[in-house]
């Protein structure tokens, strides 16, 4: 399938970019049935002067391949639980129990929270890596595109020498949509899209097992945002990568993952494939999410001109 | 009652770049009307020249040409005239977390504007300030106007600056991406509730969103924003239900939206249900 890139100077003329679904049938379904994570009661707690337990027992077990959607309000537990999958978290925060395990593509299994030092930072970006929340201000303004890709290879493959690391990068800003020229560029010279772009390359560079995505389309419009959900779809139909995709945007996390898991005040409230959430919610909190998206083309409801209202108070 | 029109709205800024000058044309050509009881939404993408539109109008920056008029008169730059206009056009900012003063209690935040547009005296603005917190469903005692921003919630903190936008008693009401920052379970509170407020006091509204749901539901008439200029516009069901231009489809088309998707609309003919209506009424939670 041929990956549209629009072109910056004109965006009229770009193609019109095909539908997430077509993206998403045009794949045999990359999930396996083989996992690749497995997180089993997760607790973690912001150890301050009344301690928050921020995430309890979170369980949950994804597939090679797999897009599982995390969604929740703000203050829900969403990133501490991402930070918790690879050992982000600084104190305060501390896991207090519940176990990570990844497992290799060689069959090794790989216990996440006993992992220390070098062994850590090793396994961290090789294995899983991540897209932050805020992503298109997480580049380093005052170098370049080029001298930030390099540094992860310079970090995890010693070995590999400035032609080889120089070609990779181009090869990662290709397989993104980027023309690799603008590899000297500095952030500030690309556009929001093309910075959220580039940092999902950077986290390709080790070609990972699992991304964890954190709001990565929250601070774009929603023509780019398509555009990058499409490309974060071609790339794991064609690397196999899982991801764990975190956002408060339910309707997008319907249309592109495989199982969505909701959080609310720290836990794992319902967990079900996209069709059963969209279909049959099952918690209350799961049918307020839902509803507090007016549809585009359907009927209002009961929501604003018609002139009865839930206004609220919080 | 009053009406702002926005006629042939210019503006140019001037982008240096070394020794190079370059212009970038942020808004070019737009004109509108502001009624009262209606809303006009305008929508596009980042840096298509929405908020632009709001701080022309704001009077924050002046346009390179093209006028504004007040119910057909041109409006009042300076002086008298400027704080005229001011108790007239207000706006809600996009970020409730960063347009109010942590240092000064809710309060405060209140009663300045109705003292400053002559709404009250010292000695009746707290009681003034009581009603209008009551007006947006936030608890109108003592206790919470002493307290200060980061002691709310985003849906609270909004509704104190809606509050303070209605304070001078205006006619014409600007939101800027009013909800964008905000949860999404108390979204649709905010904007109800700037609904039944408009329809209240027949306030002339702008609202700027990206949200094209909302901007429907919320709005009579939609300006469709396209690198400074206005694409398309018309009724608001119209232009989202039966688009003319390229461009307003293209935007239609990125809107997730599952129930249009194809892999629910296969999914309910696998199921054999109809797609489901989630707006229905909400039940509470604890």
């Amino acid at each position: 399938m041929s990956t549209p890139t629009p072109d910056p100077a004109n965006p009229l003329e770009a193609e019109i970019a095909p539908d997430i679904e077509e993206v998403r049938a045009g794949a045999d379904s990359p999930v396996s049935e083989e996992a690749v994570l497995t997180v089993e009661g997760l607790d973690v707690v912001y150890e301050v002067e009344t301690p928050v337990h921020a995430v309890q027992g979170a369980s949950f077990t994804l597939r090679r391949g797999e897009i599982l959607g995390l969604a929740g309000e703000s203050g829900c537990g969403k990133t501490t639980l991402a930070y918790g999958l690879n050992q982000l978290h600084r104190p305060p925060a501390r896991i207090t129990g519940g176990s990570v395990t990844f497992h290799g593509r060689d069959g090794e299994d790989v216990d996440v929270l006993a992992l220390e030092g070098e062994a850590l930072r090793a396994f961290r970006w090789s294995r899983i890596a991540m897209v932050f929340q805020g992503a298109m201000n997480s580049l380093n303004p005052v170098i370049s595109i080029k001298a930030q890709l390099e540094d992860v290879f310079t970090t995890h493959r010693p070995g590999m020498d400035a032609a080889a690391r120089r070609a990779r990068s181009e090869e990662l800003l290709r397989l993104v949509g980027v023309d690799p020229s603008r590899i000297t560029a500095f952030a500030h010279e690309l556009s929001g899209g093309m910075r959220q772009r580039v940092m999902i390359a950077m986290a390709l560079a080790l070609d990972p097992d699992l991304m964890i995505m954190d709001e990565p389309t929250t601070a774009l419009d929603v023509v780019v945002q398509r555009e990058i959900l499409q490309e974060i779809l071609r790339l794991r139909s064609e690397l196999g990568f899982a991801v764990v995709f975190i956002t408060h945007d339910l309707p997008m996390l319907l249309e592109i993952s495989d199982r969505i898991a909701v959080m609310r005040a720290g836990r794992i409230v319902e967990l079900d494939t996209a069709e059963n959430l969209y279909f049959a919610p099952q918690h209350p909190y799961t049918r307020r999410l839902l509803g507090s998206f007016p549809s585009l083309t359907g009927d209002a409801g009961d929501f604003l001109r018609a002139g009865y209202s839930t206004e609220g108070t919080r | 009652m009053t009406t702002l029109t926005a006629q042939d709205l210019d503006k140019t800024y001037t982008l240096r770049s070394g020794l190079r000058f370059s212009q970038l044309r942020a808004v070019n050509g737009v004109s509108f009307e502001l009624r009262p009881g209606r809303t006009v939404a305008l929508v596009g993408q980042s840096g298509s020249g929405k908020s632009t539109i709001a701080k022309l109008l704001m009077q924050l920056e002046r346009p390179t040409s093209g006028s504004l008029l007040l119910d057909g008169k041109p409006i009042g730059r300076r002086g008298k005239a400027l704080a005229d206009y001011r108790h007239q056009v207000q706006m809600v900012f996009q970020d409730p977390f960063a347009s109010l003063n942590p240092y000064h209690s809710i309060g405060h935040h209140l009663v300045r504007p109705l003292i400053v547009h002559g709404r009250a005296t010292s000695r009746t603005a707290p009681g003034a300030a009581k009603e209008l917190l009551d007006r947006v469903n936030l608890p109108a005692d003592d206790a919470f106007m002493a307290r200060r921003p980061h002691e709310l919630s985003g849906g609270q903190r909004q509704r104190v600056a809606i509050a303070r936008a209605l304070a001078p008693g205006p006619t014409v009401l600007v939101a800027d991406e009013p909800v964008s920052m905000l949860d999404v379970s108390v979204r649709l509170g905010v904007l109800n509730l700037l609904a039944r407020l408009q329809r209240e006091e027949e306030l002339a509204m702008l609202y700027i969103t990206h949200d094209l749901a909302t901007a429907r539901h919320f709005s009579d008439e939609i300006l469709v924003m396209y690198r400074g200029e206005v694409v398309e516009r018309g009724d608001a069901d119209e232009v989202i239900l039966n688009p003319q231009q390229e461009f307003t489809r293209k935007l239609l088309a990125a809107a997730p939206e599952p129930g249009t998707n194809q892999r629910f609309l296969a999914e309910a003919r696998r199921r054999g249900v109809p797609m489901p209506d989630h707006l229905a009424p909400q039940e509470d939670l604890a």
